[in-house]
C-alpha cells in the first residue's frame, strides 16, 4: 500500500504565550512542532506499511524551514518526505492550500492511501483534509479512530462522531483524517534519526507542478483576514474559603441560576 | 511583492511591530523589515500604521468571480442524526433571522434526509421562512459524498448570499467539500457573525491558536459566504407557532445520491450520559482523581446535574476514562454553561478546550494550579470531601 501523510508544521502552541504591552503572540523562541494529530497520520502510515507493505511519503506546503518537519516524520519511519515551497503560495487559505497540496499528490500520483490528522492546532479548520479529498474527487472518512479491516482495494474504519461512532467502508484511494485514538505514536529510533538526518527531500515550487496560478496564495483565497486582536484573557475569579460543608453550600447558591 | 513598507514614509515608529500577531516585523535602520516567512499577510500592521507606510496587495482578481448581486438570502443546513434534528442548527436559525434582518432578506433550511415531515413545523417556527427538503431512503443518514452532491445541486440553483452550518463532525466534513466545489470562501468554527454595515457582507469571528488571538475574516468576492458555526454559542430563537413558511421539496437523479463510501452502522456509546458537544454542564477530571475509580463520584454528580462527564489528557493517557471524554487540545472543544473542573491542574492545552465555558468551578487542592486563573469559582480543597457534599447538596436541592 502506498500511503501519503500531509503534515504541517506549527509553533508549539502550549508554549505560546501573550505579551502582556504589546497584547500581541510572542513567537520569539516558540520551538516548530508537527502539528499534534498529524503526528498519528504519521504513526498509522508506518503501521500501515509494517503490516501490507509498500511506500511512505510525507508532504508539506510552507516555508523552507519545514524542512525539519519532515526530517522529523523520517525519523519516525516515513520513507520520502517532498516540500512544497514557493513564495507564490504564501497567504493561502484553505481553498489554496488544499488545492496546492492536490496538485502536488498528483504529481506523486502513485497511492492507495492519503492520511492527515483531523485539524491543525494553530487554525483549527479541519478544512484542508476534505478539500485535498475535493480536489481529487477521491473519497473521504474524518475523524477516524481505527482502521478495521483492509482488504481487495477496501478498507473498514471507524469515524468518530459526537454521541459514538460510525463504521463505514471506503474504496481505495482514499483520504482519511485521524483523531488521537487511532494510535500511540512511538518516539524516533537512533537508525531513524540517522536517516533523517541524511534524507534528501524533494522540494517542488510552483514551476515543477501542474497548477493553475490563479488559485494560489491570497489570490487563489477567497477569504480574507481583515482583523485579528487578542481577546481579554480570562481572569480568576472568587476563591470560596472554609469548611467542605461551608463552601459546598457557597457554591450551591452561586450557581443555583446556571441548573 | 504582496506586502511592503514604502521607506520613505516610514518613521521607524514600531506601531506596526506591535500590531503583528506574528512577530514578522523587526526595525532594521530605523525603517520597518517584513519577514516574509512569518508574515500571513492579515493586513493588521496595515490599519495599525498612521502614516500609511505599509502597502499590502490586496489581489481581486481570481478566476469564475459571480455575479455577487445574483445571491440572496441567508441558508442554513440542518443537520439531522437518525431524523432527529440537531439543536446546532436551531442556535443558528436563530442567528440567521438575526442576520436576515440587518440584510432584508430571507431564511431558509436546507434539510436532507428521509421521513422527516413531522419537524418541518418546528424548523419554521425557529425561524426559516422556506425548507429546502431533499427526502429519499437512501439519503436518510448522513454521508459525505451524497449530501455533498445536493448542497452543491441546491447552492447553484438557488444562490444563496451565505450558507451556515454547524461546526460538527458532520458538518465540518460535509462543507469543506462544498466550499471547493462551489469555489466559495469558508471559514472554520465562527464564535462570531454579523453584517458589515457598509459592504453588506458577512464577518466572521473566529478564535485560532487555541483562542489566544480571534480573526475576523471576510470572503468579499465568493459566494455564498460560507461559515461552520461553534455550538453552543449561538441563540436559537423560542418557537413561534404562528410563523409560516414554505416547503420546497427538491427531487434529484439518484446517480446523485450514490456513494462510494458505505455507511455500514451507527452505534452509540451508552457510556455517556450526555454527550459532550451538546451539554450544559460539564464535569470534569484530571489527574488529581487519582484513579479510574474515582471517575464514579463524578458520574453521580453529572446525574445530579444532567451534566456529561469530561476528562483531561492526563487522565485519559492514563487509561481512566475513554479518548471520546477528553476536553482540550487533542480532545474536544467545549462551551458549556458551567464547567466543573475536578484535580485538573490547568495545562493550556486542556484551558483552550473549555476556557470560553460561561462559567467555571476548580476544585483542586494545589492553590497554584493554573486553572484557577481562569475560575469564576475557586475552590483549594479535597476533592473527595467536596465532590460528594455537593452531591447530595444538588440532590436536595433540585428535588425540593
Amino acid at each position: 500500500m502506498n500511503i501519503i501523510v500531509c503534515i504541517k508544521q506549527v509553533p508549539e502552541t502550549t508554549e505560546v504565550k501573550i505579551n502582556p504591552q504589546t497584547n500581541t503572540l510572542i513567537r520569539e523562541g516558540v520551538k516548530s512542532i508537527i502539528n499534534p494529530f498529524d503526528m498519528y497520520a504519521l504513526e498509522e502510515a508506518v503501521r500501515l506499511k509494517e503490516k501490507f507493505g509498500g511506500s511512505t511519503t510525507v508532504i508539506t506546503m510552507g516555508p523552507p524551514q519545514a524542512d525539519a518537519a519532515l526530517r522529523e516524520a523520517i525519523a519516525l519511519g516515513i520513507d520520502e518526505g517532498v516540500l512544497v515551497s514557493d513564495r507564490a503560495f504564501a497567504g493561502s487559505d484553505t481553498w489554496a492550500t488544499s488545492y496546492t497540496l492536490s496538485c502536488a499528490i498528483k504529481k506523486i500520483a502513485d497511492f492507495d492511501l492519503i492520511l492527515c490528522g483531523k485539524q491543525a492546532c494553530d487554525g483549527d479548520t479541519a478544512q484542508v483534509g476534505p478539500g485535498i479529498s475535493t480536489h481529487l474527487n477521491i473519497p473521504q472518512v474524518t475523524y477516524v479512530k481505527k482502521i478495521e479491516e483492509v482488504k481487495d482495494q477496501v478498507m473498514r474504519v471507524e469515524r468518530m462522531m459526537e454521541e459514538g461512532y460510525e463504521i463505514i467502508e471506503t474504496p481505495l484511494p482514499a483520504l482519511l483524517t485521524v483523531v488521537k485514538e487511532i494510535n500511540e505514536p512511538r518516539l524516533p529510533s537512533l537508525k531513524g534519526l540517522m536517516r533523517a538526518k541524511q534524507a534528501k527531500i524533494t522540494h517542488w515550487t510552483a514551476k515543477d507542478l501542474t497548477l493553475d496560478s490563479r488559485y494560489l496564495g491570497l489570490e487563489g483565497s477567497p477569504t480574507r483576514v481583515v482583523k485579528i486582536f487578542t481577546p481579554p484573557p480570562r481572569t480568576g475569579g472568587q476563591m470560596l474559603q472554609g469548611e467542605t460543608q461551608e463552601i459546598v453550600e457557597k457554591l450551591a447558591a452561586l450557581l443555583k441560576p446556571e441548573i | 511583492m504582496p506586502i511592503q513598507i514604502i521607506l520613505e514614509k516610514c518613521s521607524g515608529c514600531s506601531l506596526c511591530i506591535k500590531a503583528c500577531p506574528f512577530d514578522a516585523i523587526r526595525i532594521l535602520d530605523k525603517k520597518a523589515v517584513v519577514d516574509l516567512d512569518k508574515c500571513n499577510l492579515c493586513g493588521a500592521c496595515v490599519t495599525a500604521c498612521k502614516i500609511k507606510a505599509i502597502l499590502l496587495e490586496k489581489p481581486e482578481t481570481r478566476a469564475a468571480k459571480p455575479e455577487l448581486k445574483d445571491y440572496k438570502g441567508i441558508w442554513v443546513f440542518v443537520e439531522q442524526k437518525k431524523g432527529k434534528i440537531q439543536s446546532v442548527s436551531y442556535e443558528l436559525l436563530g442567528k440567521a433571522r438575526d442576520l436576515a434582518q440587518k440584510l432584508s432578506c430571507q431564511t431558509s433550511a436546507v434539510l436532507i434526509g428521509y421521513d422527516l415531515d413531522d419537524q418541518l413545523d418546528e424548523v419554521i417556527w425557529r425561524g426559516a421562512d422556506n425548507i429546502y427538503l431533499v427526502q429519499a431512503p437512501e439519503i436518510a443518514n448522513f454521508q459525505d459524498e451524497p449530501y455533498t452532491n445536493i448542497l452543491v445541486k441546491l447552492v447553484e440553483k438557488y444562490k444563496p448570499e451565505i450558507l451556515l452550518c454547524g461546526a460538527t463532525a458532520i458538518g465540518r466534513s460535509l462543507i469543506s467539500r462544498v466550499a471547493i466545489r462551489v469555489s466559495a470562501g469558508l471559514t472554520a468554527d465562527c464564535t462570531g457573525l454579523d453584517i458589515d454595515p457598509q459592504e453588506k457582507i458577512l464577518l466572521q469571528t473566529r478564535p485560532a491558536f487555541g483562542g489566544n488571538i480571534m480573526a475576523t475574516i471576510i470572503s468579499p468576492d465568493h459566494r455564498p459566504q460560507m461559515a461552520t458555526v461553534r455550538h453552543k454559542v449561538m441563540q436559537p430563537m423560542p418557537a413561534d407557532k404562528h410563523r409560516k413558511g414554505k416547503v420546497i421539496r427538491e427531487n434529484f437523479d439518484s446517480s446523485l445520491y450514490k456513494s462510494r463510501t458505505r455507511l455500514l452502522d451507527i452505534v452509540e456509546e451508552i457510556d455517556n450520559l450526555v454527550n459532550l458537544a451538546e451539554a450544559d454542564i460539564i464535569v470534569s477530571g484530571g489527574r488529581g482523581m487519582a484513579g479510574p475509580e474515582n471517575f464514579k463520584l463524578l458520574e453521580e454528580l453529572a446525574q445530579v446535574l444532567g451534566a456529561a462527564v469530561g476528562a483531561s489528557r492526563a487522565a485519559v493517557d492514563a487509561g481512566w476514562m475513554p479518548y471520546s471524554h477528553q476536553v482540550g487540545q487533542t480532545g474536544r472543544t467545549v462551551a458549556p454553561k458551567l464547567y466543573i473542573a475536578c484535580g485538573i491542574s490547568g495545562q493550556i492545552q486542556h484551558l483552550v478546550g473549555m476556557q470560553s465555558a460561561k462559567i467555571i468551578v476548580a476544585i483542586n487542592k494545589d492553590p497554584d494550579a493554573p486553572i484557577f486563573k481562569v475560575a469564576t469559582y475557586g475552590v483549594v480543597g479535597d476533592l473527595f470531601q467536596i465532590i460528594p457534599a455537593l452531591t447530595k447538596k444538588f440532590k436536595t436541592q433540585l428535588t425540593r
